[in-house]
């Protein structure tokens, strides 16, 4: 497959913070609908990844591309998330004096000023997809009540749904299920398994048996590079990413 | 997916169980009819007559509920503390008495048509510019809207834009009034220094020691409020209102979900201090006086405990604190002067450490208990 056909490509990718190289030359591409997992020890660049993609922090060198013909480096952080690209951060944060309803409302694509929400209603299209959007991340029940009650977990699928509302077509996930109990975790995999086919989805977790149960295609991150890419027993018998993880 | 959630299709709000709301408009109707039956239809011998003092009284809590509204629109929804919202009142105040000082024209001490008497006094020999227009009544109205407005679209324009936030906020808002203050003491400022504007004789050729016009201006004023009040209420139904509460609990996650903050912040500044300003327009012409004082700090730090006594976030209880506060404050003035301001102080903490949610939260949690 040639990067044209690519959700999202970068080659190169160089980032250094006073010497240190947070990204070498790192080169990862994403497939339209696909489930990417990306794993690697601490420092091995994973969030400036994340940052680099969604315009938070420039590269030096290398390029980002978004479908065909989409320059990431050009655009700014707004514009990135106006071209389908939503960030889903490890720390949860959801309005939580508002409903679940309300909270998925307010992340509808579209109105924005000040004056034009003084008037906005939700059209039945809106009320659909906000339905809908509950169904997917299970909170159908939960629709009336506060950020402020729901358990840890409930807050990371709604801020998910609240990523989903903006209907991006490329979701990047850090480290969802940390903090989660195992029916939760068993839970977030569901949900993420369920989005990948309609939007790409690059999830960075430390946990292996989550990433074992939703990854296709793993790739290994190692002081700013992938080491090692492919399906998880592949990884896992990989020689350098055995190393790199125990040490050997 | 169920049925059941199919069911509630279109009910996506939760039935609110408040009617605090209808229960204010209710009371204020009632007093909009009372008061000038009380005056007008009741004798001046019976027990039950309300005297100018009763229906100035009423005048200043009702302006004050609307001072106190506009505060907590902006505090309670959007989590932004003005400490100096007394600077757009009497900005509104000062508008105002420009006018009812040009109406005053020859039948002041110094019987001069054009010049107010303090300019006379200075000897002044022509209006300043500013003053021009203030003798038509239109005009003057505009100003009493247009002039705290911009000011608060200056002054929030370059706070919010600078991301000036919580305590910081509030600190240059008492810096904003006291600036104020000090400006309107001077002579030279020509708005009358230290005395102010009085002795008004009428508007729009009403006498205003007529019991007749007071009357009026009461019931506009309740009038004002209620408004006011639906307006107000308005933007916080709106999807706006629920902006404004997320960027109350979560101001960057609003900011990165698209929503321009400064401009929402701006926008709600500047309605609050219109609302401000014309509560000070009709407090002057119904007290008789507006002088540097009102921009005291003082002035605007009682206002915010009028909301946080009455408890701040549903609007109505801002109003009702003001009331309260301001009838407490008649009544101890009278009985023990100085025990006042250890009254009001006393008040704030017990609110603070008791009631979170002020009186309106404690009512509302009794009749839940029910």
């Amino acid at each position: 497959m040639s990067a044209r056909d690519k959700r999202l490509s970068l080659e190169d990718v160089t980032v250094s913070f006073d010497g240190f190289k947070a990204l070498n030359a790192l080169t990862l591409a994403v497939d339209p609908g696909e489930m990417l997992c990306i794993i690697g020890p601490n420092g091995a660049g994973k969030t400036t990844m994340m940052d680099v993609i969604t315009g938070k922090t420039r590269p030096h060198s290398g390029t980002a591309q978004f479908g065909s013909d989409i320059d990431l480096l050009k655009l700014s952080e707004p514009e990135i998330v106006a071209v389908g690209i939503g960030r889903k951060f490890q720390k949860p944060t959801v309005f939580e004096r508002l409903t679940v309803f309300e909270n998925l409302e307010l992340a509808l694509a579209g109105t924005r000023s000040f004056l034009k929400t003084l008037r906005a209603r939700i059209s039945a299209p809106q009320q659909e997809r906000i339905e809908e959007v509950l169904e997917i991340i299970g909170l159908s029940n939960q629709r009336f009540s506060l950020g402020k009650i729901l358990a840890h977990g409930q807050k990371q699928w709604l801020e998910i749904g609240m990523l989903l509302m903006q209907n991006p077509e490329l979701l990047l996930v850090d480290e969802p299920v940390a903090g989660m109990t195992p029916q939760e975790i068993e839970r977030t995999s569901e949900l993420l398994r369920s989005l990948a086919g309609d939007h790409s989805v690059v999830v960075v977790e430390h946990d292996m048996s989550f990433v074992r149960s939703i990854a296709k295609r793993v790739a290994v991150l190692h002081e700013g590079h992938v080491i090692a890419e492919g399906d998880m027993d592949k990884v896992q018998n990989d020689p350098r990413v055995i190393e790199v993880y125990l040490g050997v | 997916m169920s049925q059941n959630n199919r069911e509630s299709f279109t009910l996506w709000k939760p039935s609110t169980q408040d009617n605090g709301g209808t229960w204010f408009l209710g009371i204020l109707a009632l007093v909009a009819i009372a008061v000038p039956t009380l005056n007008q239809l009741v004798p001046a011998s019976s027990a039950a007559h309300l005297s100018v003092f009763g229906i100035t009284l009423i005048g200043k809590y009702l302006c004050f509920g609307m001072l106190a509204l506009a505060i907590d629109l902006i505090w309670g929804y959007c989590g932004i503390l003005s400490l100096g919202h007394a600077a757009f009142f009497s900005l509104g105040g000062y508008a105002m008495g420009m006018y009812l000082m040009r109406e005053i024209g020859p039948r002041g001490v110094y019987g001069d048509p054009i010049l107010p008497d303090f300019m006379v006094f200075l000897n002044w020999k022509s209006l300043p510019w500013f003053w021009y227009g203030f003798n038509h009544f239109p005009f003057a109205l505009a100003m009493m809207v247009v002039v705290p407005a911009l000011l608060a679209f200056v002054f929030g324009w370059f706070a919010f834009r600078s991301r000036v936030t919580g305590v910081y906020f509030s600190i240059i808002t008492q810096a904003l009034t006291y600036a104020m203050m000090l400006a309107f003491f001077r002579n030279d400022m020509g708005f009358g220094g230290n005395n102010g504007f009085t002795d008004f004789k009428d508007i729009l050729g009403f006498d205003l020691h007529s019991d007749r016009t007071r009357v009026v201006l009461l019931v506009i004023t309740a009038i004002a409020l209620g408004g006011a009040y639906l307006a107000c209420r308005a933007i916080v139904e709106s999807r706006a209102g629920r902006v404004m509460h997320a960027i109350r609990d979560a101001e960057s996650r609003t900011r990165f979900l698209g929503y321009p903050v400064e401009s929402f912040k701006v926008w709600i500044f500047v309605f609050s201090a219109v609302v401000a300003g014309i509560a000070g327009a009709l407090y002057v012409p119904q007290i008789g006086i507006i002088n540097p004082g009102e921009f005291a700090p003082i002035n605007s730090i009682e206002a915010v405990i009028w909301v946080a006594v009455g408890g701040r976030g549903t609007l109505y209880g801002a109003i009702a604190g003001a009331v309260l506060v301001n009838y407490a404050k008649t009544y101890l003035t009278g009985a023990f002067p100085e025990v006042w301001l250890f009254a009001l102080g006393a008040l704030f903490v017990l609110v603070t450490l008791f009631l979170p949610r002020g009186i309106i939260g404690l009512v509302q949690t009794r009749s839940k208990e029910r």
